[in-house]
């Protein structure tokens, strides 16, 4: 772990470095192999006859940035729940915030023939939320506050719950079996700039406030009356964190789907290195889920060529060894 | 209040105690289950009267409608009771198991393993869903997931939490791995896939009925016999030891248990959710009991879930015959949110 400032700072630095390389392998890794002069040339001298300019343009631009977007938000909404919750497990994806999301936007789509993100990210919210209340007060258990085994469980139930509905509703759609399907594989692919600029102002207000509320989440992890002890109002900081949790978690969903464990991965990674300080947290946790997400998604482009792993198949099997090795070490049992 | 009868042999070398509230309860569902399946078979897209139902029954003939009753919709009204019933049961010794109102069988990964690997069959032979071998693969699947958990959750002993945990873990990657199955298939295998996974009693037949049955035949007794074990575990590991249970090794029983009834139906009756989750719950408001009196009416209430799903999914969309797995989450989902408000009660 990493403790001196100066020690800190070369940290983020070599972690900037990565996202760097991961924005330029996603810029240049794929169906079409793009070179590193092609790729400098298109986005400064853009010639709209290159096949290759074409492709950078249009298509794997957007996807980088989407890929950034989704993995910083997912990061840190990890890191929030986790906090919050004070259970390692915690992340949007296993406590059913994502799949609640996902659902909404699945019956904005076929429903209400809802398309574009700036709509559908409202549906998102609702769903978001709805997850979000459901598992809060199924996780508490008589007496004893909230529990970690019980928590986890009432999110794959709601999960589950979520997940079922979708695909009833993808069979009762066939025709939209596809749209439905991208929903539920979650991608990053296939959105356009454009699209997804509207989604942008609210959801790097929400970041900001994570950042703002640095402070108060390093508080949060101790007992509940030092806190108050300390003049912290507890209930409006845990609401104002929750509604960060859903603008940052339904955004990713409303832009790419159902993408699980990053939210769980990315915080246990930043905090083996940087510690439990949020002030350095919360950062270093956008920029290496921004950094995973697109390296997973530059991995999933190349394995079977010329198909595409959905991105969030690969996210789950990097996950599930880590929650596996957190899940036999959890020390509260229920 | 719980008036209970009590059967000894004469020498005393065992009793039987039935408490008279499970007993009526247990009646009085069975009676609903044999009324409703008798319904379930006089509607279709074929029309058949209550009287016809009857009759052919009584005295099979040779007759188009005999065919129609007896080959098709009769194996199909019995797959949704014992497929219901098998979930019903998995679901109440895992949630005893697990000592948590909110396992079962999906949550787990049990489920999660049979659907993996009935799709990677799917995928692999490209075939349509109705090969013989899809049973077995899944079941394969099913008991091979239980494994992987009970391996990784051993340490000195399985601990419920641990369990939960690991299982839930697996499903995720096993879920991953279906998704990704799903997408790399053809979209026609992958509708295919699809219905199977959301769970379809669709063109059930009598080979499939005597397949579940054996499975059934053993696991329900076994566990009938062994459940009051289960009644100890719930007042706490060190309780349990006092009275003499073995602790670990009930604990395995018991999932190997959960694990037959679960996989089994799910290999032959689809990935249908929520009974495994729902069905106890609703048995536990119907009577007070310990779990041997209970699983008789989570089997019997999951039987009647699937049966009224599965007929409701074959008569509502005449032409079109829509998977049953769709209408059990529609009557889990608002159940579930009851469960929501009385565990929110019990808190205050």
């Amino acid at each position: 772990m990493l403790t001196s400032l100066l020690a800190r700072t070369s940290g983020t630095l070599i972690c900037l470095g990565l996202l760097l390389v991961a924005m330029v392998s996603s810029l240049a890794f794929g169906h079409i192999p793009v070179s590193l002069d092609m790729l400098v040339t298109s986005l400064l001298d853009y010639d709209s006859g290159s096949l290759e300019h074409l492709v950078i343009r249009t298509e794997r631009f957007s996807r980088t940035v989407t890929a950034m977007i989704v993995g910083a938000g997912l990061a840190i909404a990890g890191v929030l729940m986790q906090t919050l919750t004070r259970n390692p497990l915690a992340s949007p994806g296993i406590l059913g915030i994502n799949a609640g999301a996902m659902f909404f936007v699945v019956v904005g789509a076929t429903l209400f023939s809802l398309t574009s993100p700036s709509e559908l990210v409202w549906a998102a919210f609702t769903g978001a939320a709805t997850a979000a209340f459901l598992v809060y007060f199924l996780g508490q258990e008589a007496g004893r506050g909230i529990s970690p085994v019980r928590t986890v469980l009432a999110g794959v139930a709601v999960t589950a719950l979520f997940v079922s509905f979708a695909q009833g509703l993808l069979i009762l759609n066939q025709d939209r079996f596809e749209s439905i399907l991208f929903w539920l594989a979650g991608s990053v692919s296939g959105r356009e700039l454009d699209a997804i600029a509207p989604l942008l102002p609210g959801f790097f207000l929400a970041l900001l406030i994570a950042l703002l509320l640095s402070r108060q989440l390093n508080l949060l992890g101790l007992d509940d009356e030092v806190i108050r002890g300390l003049g912290l109002r507890v209930g409006q900081v845990r609401l104002l964190i929750g509604l960060v949790v859903i603008v940052l978690a339904g955004t990713s969903v409303a832009m790419a789907g159902l993408i699980g464990f990053v939210g769980l991965i990315v915080p246990h990674m930043a905090r083996g290195i940087f510690g439990t300080d949020h002030r350095w947290l919360l950062p270093l946790s956008a920029i290496l889920g921004a950094t995973l997400l697109l390296a997973a998604d530059t991995v999933a482009r190349l394995v079977i060529p010329p198909q595409e792993i959905p991105v969030g198949v690969m996210t789950a099997l990097l996950g599930t060894p880590l929650f596996l090795h957190l899940a036999r070490h959890v020390r509260k049992v229920s | 209040m719980n008036r209970s009868l009590v059967f000894r042999s004469a020498s005393d070398r065992w009793s039987v105690k039935l408490n008279t509230r499970v007993l009526i309860v247990t009646l009085t569902l069975a009676g609903l289950l044999v009324i409703s399946s008798v319904l379930a078979l006089a509607s279709g897209s074929h029309p058949t009267s209550f009287m016809d139902v009857l009759g052919t029954l009584a005295a099979p003939a040779r007759s188009e409608l005999a065919l129609i009753i007896l080959e098709i919709r009769l194996p199909r009204v019995i797959m949704a009771i014992l497929v219901g019933g098998a979930l019903g049961s998995a679901g109440l010794i895992l949630q005893g198991l697990v000592r948590n109102p909110l396992a079962s069988p999906d949550v787990i990964g049990i489920t999660s393993g049979a659907s993996a690997a009935a799709v990677l069959f799917l995928w692999l032979g490209g075939v349509t869903g109705t090969s013989l071998l899809l049973a077995p693969v899944a079941m394969g699947g099913a008991f091979t997931v239980a494994l992987c958990i009970t391996a990784l959750a051993w340490q000195r002993g399985i601990s419920p939490a641990r369990l939960v945990l690991v299982g839930v873990g697996l499903a995720a990657a096993l879920t991953a791995v279906t998704t990704l199955l799903l997408v790399l298939s053809p979209d026609s295998t992958a509708m295919n896939a699809y219905i199977w996974l959301t769970g379809s009693l669709y063109a059930s037949q009598w080979h499939d009925v005597t397949a579940l049955a054996p499975w059934l035949v053993v696991c329900w007794p076994l566990a009938l016999i062994k459940l009051r074990h289960l009644d100890a575990q719930s007042m706490g590991e060190d309780m349990a030891r006092g009275l003499g249970s073995a602790l670990q090794g009930h604990r395995l029983l018991f999932l190997v248990l959960a694990v037959a009834l679960a996989g089994s139906a799910v290999a032959y009756g689809g990935a249908v959710g929520f009974i495994g989750l729902i069905a106890p719950h609703m048995a536990r408001r119907l009577v007070t009991s310990g779990h041997t009196g209970l699983l008789p009416i989570a089997a019997l209430i999951g039987a009647l879930i699937l049966l009224y799903a599965d007929w409701i999914g074959r008569v509502a969309f005449i032409p079109r015959d829509l998977p049953a797995g769709i209408f059990v989450a529609g009557i889990g989902a608002p159940f579930f949110v009851y469960l929501l408000y009385r565990l929110r009660r019990e808190l205050a």
